[in-house]
């Protein structure tokens, strides 16, 4: 598109302005993990890398790491299923109700953090009489996840014709068949653009899993919640979310380029929308 | 469309929709009518093998790895705790079923025993109780129909603090944060903690500036004197800088110079002044009290009556009390301790004269927390309970 | 011979595939099993088991709920000013930060689609998504320090006469614009993108400047898009507690459900019922809009 010099310039303010707001808490994050202050005051009186070492050798904090990890990989697998599951019933039949389907999947993320959390514990303690435990928090989890899934499915499965899968079918394979060899791989990297970003919305929830947790269980956000309360630990914490700032880097160029490459050869950019449409 | 396309997902709709209805039903007939009542459940026994862990409800502070690192070489439980900022949310966790144990304060205590969520106590099992101060024993707070519900954690008062540089003279009043022309000084300063009990700290205040009120126990208010605390509440909101509902908000508050004055309890209090921060409190010599007196806390520790880890969290509650135990528990908090033996296992051999451990007439300045209620213990009824509490500190805030 | 062979060990899957082939009603019904299941029978009847008991009452000592039917937690919302307050105060606070990341957002999701090159497109969506990854927790703390008295900000406007907002409903305005901005940045990029470069030049061709191309071919085409961004800023501004808490005194609707929660749960699902209506309705507006292809 030709625009102005003008133009040009301002948008250019526009995006160096909208990147210092995203980035400058960021810095000061990464400032106060290395402050030798246990307080978070400012200026800070020094600077050093003990907080560093001494989120390394927290067990609890590892611990609470393995365990949003475990959480987050059990939720985006349970929102893959059922977020393929149901975008196929969607993109691919006709039938009364369909528009309600990404209504419904819209709702958890939707609605109050704290609704879902306290509903979900509530029917877990009190109507089913089960313990709280890590499998409510990935039920929790995998609830408000489907969306991210379903919506990167549904947007992936408009685009590709279901004439690939009427061929496929008029020459002999059965459904199973024509699901593996061809629909599958067409959604392929869309599920996984989807599953990444449900694992990024997993691994940092807090409200919902503030009521879902059971007692002798943390994930990263809660260590860091309960750590909050902890002053002597604060700049720990910092060290901690910088550290989980620089391993992200991973998955989110593999995003990219899983998401985002793969598709964009075939039409201007459309891939790009997977990730967008991912992202809640 | 094809009308045969229309038809499939309807039955499932229809079938889904009364599935919905009936987990309403279900809900409505059965659900939580098996906690009704307190008092039905019977305490253990015999104390048996530990279960390997025990999980705890606690205040920030009470259970650090100081004494949790021997209580599970010792035992082997393995303790885990969560830390919680208000007596409320005390009362959801344990309303989970989920812990063990918490140290509960007198406005959450007589909600457990009420809602059935604790279990009394057997202190034939806990040794150490033998030798816990006897003011602390038979307590409102800690017994129900005669019969001892929790095991004393140890007991203070909430703190007038200010910041030393910014606060001149040193206020020897809760005039400070209560009196507008005392208050104005330093507004968008004051720090207050977020919680109806806030309501009783005004309470104090009036039970000594304006005794026409005729307020006895700041816990059992009258309507009268209730819109006199919330209205002296409201006057204080337009000069208050944060209302503080975890410990840490407060500390980085103090320490950024957002805060100058406030309520505090002695865990925030120490975390500053190890950093350096300016802070003073109403000196010893003033038994740490402004001369209104102040609200304060004795905390129990408390079994759950669905607890999975009863063996692990008597013998915890036992080393609670243990005199080495008990004596690092009040000096590392900053509060005074439950255990007589304590005071001679005390770092700081004054310890227990300083914080009044051993002096009972001095506590009768200090109003525990107490769950409000609408029987005023004098025959009368028509007292606010903690609901209105609660719907009126709502109000405050706005 | 070998085809019939071939035939006859057909597996079961095999089988079970033929069985659903052509019978339509079965494929929805087996695909829809499973998320149907889960979210409307585990979803939404959790919350329609909690949300029954904003219209029983409790006992005020223990907190338990008593199933007697009543409406007096609804009359209280209704009647006591200060939760029309609070309820005003979150919705025009989500609104307001709605606007605020549109604002921040467009440019940069334009610049991102339409301006930068391939390699500066592939930086600038890995530098959105990254902050996505720093904890919620820890940035909200870290604004607090950005925002406090003698903090960075004060220390920053301070030479050139303004100063920091300090704690109050301007700082949450401001972390919950910087909470939300990538969730309303990817659409809006997503939505752009779409946007065929063909119909752009076609516009330039038929002679119109590059304003009015972005006003009536580029923005009708991406408000889809924004309308579908604005779903999530709307939402999570709507319903957090933890913000608030932490930079302010002002109460949200979020807030007061939390603190109610243990002892008067009848009143925190009543006023739960307050963001799930509006938010539904939302939701219906934003459909009709379209903005559900673009979510």
């Amino acid at each position: 598109m030709r625009l102005s010099r003008n133009a040009r310039a301002l948008l250019r303010i526009a995006v160096a302005v909208g990147l210092a707001f995203i980035y400058v808490p960021l810095v000061a994050i990464v400032l106060y993990a290395f402050n030798a202050s246990r307080i978070l005051a400012w200026p800070p009186p020094g600077w050093t890398l003990h907080w560093f070492s001494s989120a390394f050798d927290n067990a609890a904090a590892r611990d609470a790491f393995l365990t949003s990890v475990k959480a987050g990989l059990a939720a985006t697998a349970i929102a893959l299923v059922l977020g393929s599951l149901a975008s196929l019933a969607v993109a691919r039949h006709r039938f009364f109700g369909r528009e309600t389907i990404s209504f419904l999947v819209l709702l958890p993320i939707a609605l109050p953090g704290i609704v879902t959390g306290v509903a979900i514990s509530n029917t877990f303690t009190q109507v089913l009489g089960l313990p709280l435990s890590l499998l409510t928090v990935i039920v929790g989890h995998a609830t408000f996840c489907i969306v991210v899934v379903y919506n990167n499915a549904v947007a992936r499965l408009r685009r590709l014709s279901s004439s690939f899968e009427e061929a496929s079918a008029d020459l002999g394979a059965h459904t199973w068949q024509t699901f593996r060899y061809v629909t599958l791989p067409g959604m392929r990297s869309a599920l996984i653009a989807g599953g990444l970003l449900a694992f990024a919305l997993s691994f940092d929830e807090i409200i919902v899993t503030n009521f879902t947790i059971g007692a002798g269980e943390e994930t990263l956000p809660i260590w860091i919640f309960s750590n909050l309360f902890r002053p002597h630990e604060l700049p720990t914490v910092n060290a901690v979310a910088v550290i989980v700032i620089l391993i992200s880097i991973i998955p989110v160029y593999l995003a990219h380029r899983l998401g985002g490459e793969a598709a964009a050869g075939r039409s201007g950019g459309g891939g790009v929308e997977t990730e967008a449409a991912a992202v809640p | 469309m094809r009308r045969s396309d229309a038809h499939p997902a309807r039955a499932a709709w229809l079938i889904v929709a009364g599935l919905v209805a009936f987990m309403l039903v279900l809900a409505g007939c059965g659900g939580s009518s098996d906690n009704g009542g307190g008092g039905e459940e019977e305490a253990l026994q015999k104390l048996g093998k530990g279960e390997g862990e025990v999980s705890l409800i606690s205040w920030a502070g009470y259970v650090e790895s100081e004494w949790t690192k021997p209580f599970e070489a010792k035992t082997g439980c393995k303790v885990n705790d969560k830390v919680a900022g208000t007596s409320d949310e005390m009362v959801k966790l344990m309303s989970t079923g989920q812990y063990d144990g918490v140290s509960a304060s007198g406005n959450a205590s007589a909600r457990l025993y009420a809602a059935g969520y604790v279990a009394p106590v057997n202190v034939d099992l806990v040794p150490n109780y033998k030798t816990v101060f006897s003011d602390l024993k038979d307590q409102p707070y800690n017994t129900f129909e005669g019969v001892p519900y929790g095991i004393p954690h140890g007991r203070g008062a909430n703190l007038l603090m200010w910041n030393s540089k910014e606060v001149k003279p040193a206020p020897d009043s809760w005039e400070v944060t209560f009196n507008p022309q005392l208050s104005s000084r330093y507004k968008g300063k004051i720090s207050q903690y977020d919680d109806p009990m806030s309501i009783a700290e005004a309470a104090v205040y009036l039970k000594f500036h304006e005794p026409s009120l005729g307020i006895e126990n700041p816990y059992e208010l009258t309507e009268e004197q209730f819109n006199a605390a919330v209205q002296l509440l409201e006057e204080q909101q337009a000069n208050v800088g944060e209302y503080w509902g975890e410990a840490a908000k407060q500390i980085s508050g103090f320490a950024n110079g957002d805060n100058v004055v406030g309520t505090t309890w002695q865990y925030q209090y120490f975390a500053l002044k190890e950093e350096g921060v300016p802070v003073a409190a109403s000196p010893a010599s003033q038994g740490f009290l402004p001369k209104e007196g102040a609200t304060g806390w004795s905390d129990t520790w408390m079994i759950s009556s669905k607890a999975k880890h009863p063996n692990c969290m008597y013998q915890w509650m036992n080393w609670i009390i243990e005199p080495k135990v008990n004596a690092e528990v009040a000096e590392y908090f900053g509060e005074a301790p439950a255990q007589e033996k304590a005071c001679k296992e005390t770092k700081n051999p004054n310890f227990c004269s300083e914080y009044h451990a051993e002096n009972p007439a001095f506590w009768k300045r200090v109003y525990y927390w107490e769950t409000p209620l609408a029987d005023c213990g004098n025959g009368e009824e028509d007292c606010m309970d903690y609901n209105d509490w609660v719907k009126a500190w709502t109000s405050i805030k706005g | 011979m070998a085809s019939e062979a071939a035939l006859e060990r057909r597996s079961a899957g095999h089988r079970l595939a033929d069985l659903f082939h052509g019978r339509r009603r079965l494929q929805v019904g087996a695909l829809l099993a499973g998320p149907l299941g889960w979210l409307v029978i585990g979803y939404i009847g959790s919350l329609a088991v909690l949300l029954i008991t904003a219209f029983w009452s409790v006992d005020p000592l223990s907190g338990l709920v008593v199933k007697n039917l009543t409406f007096e937690n609804i009359e209280t919302l209704w009647s006591e000013s200060v939760y029309r307050e609070i309820v005003w105060r979150t919705v025009r606070t989500a609104l307001l930060v709605t606007l605020t990341d549109a604002a921040i957002a467009f440019p940069i999701a334009f610049y991102m689609a339409k301006v930068a090159s391939r390699r500066g497109k592939a930086v600038l969506v890995i530098g959105i998504l990254l902050p996505l990854w720093s904890s919620y927790l820890v940035k909200v703390y870290a604004w607090r320090t950005l925002l406090s008295a003698d903090g960075v900000l004060h220390w920053a406007l301070n030479p050139i006469g303004l100063d920091t907002p300090g704690y109050g409903i301007t700082a949450v305005w401001l972390v919950m614009s910087y909470l939300w901005l990538p969730y309303m940045i990817l659409p809006i990029y997503a939505g752009l993108e779409r946007i065929p470069d063909s119909l752009i030049s076609a516009s330039e061709d038929l002679g119109a400047s590059p304003f009015t191309t972005f006003r009536r071919v580029i923005l009708p085409l991406a408000f889809p898009a924004v309308v579908a961004g604005s779903i999530f800023t709307f939402s999570l501004t709507l319903g957090d507690y933890i913000t608030p808490r932490l930079v302010s005194n002002d109460q949200f609707i979020g807030n007061v459900i939390f603190n109610n929660i243990a002892n008067n749960q009848p009143l925190a699902a009543a006023l739960a019922l307050v963001p799930i209506v509006v938010m539904i309705a939302y939701l219906l507006v934003a459909r009709r809009l379209g903005a559900f292809e673009h979510v």
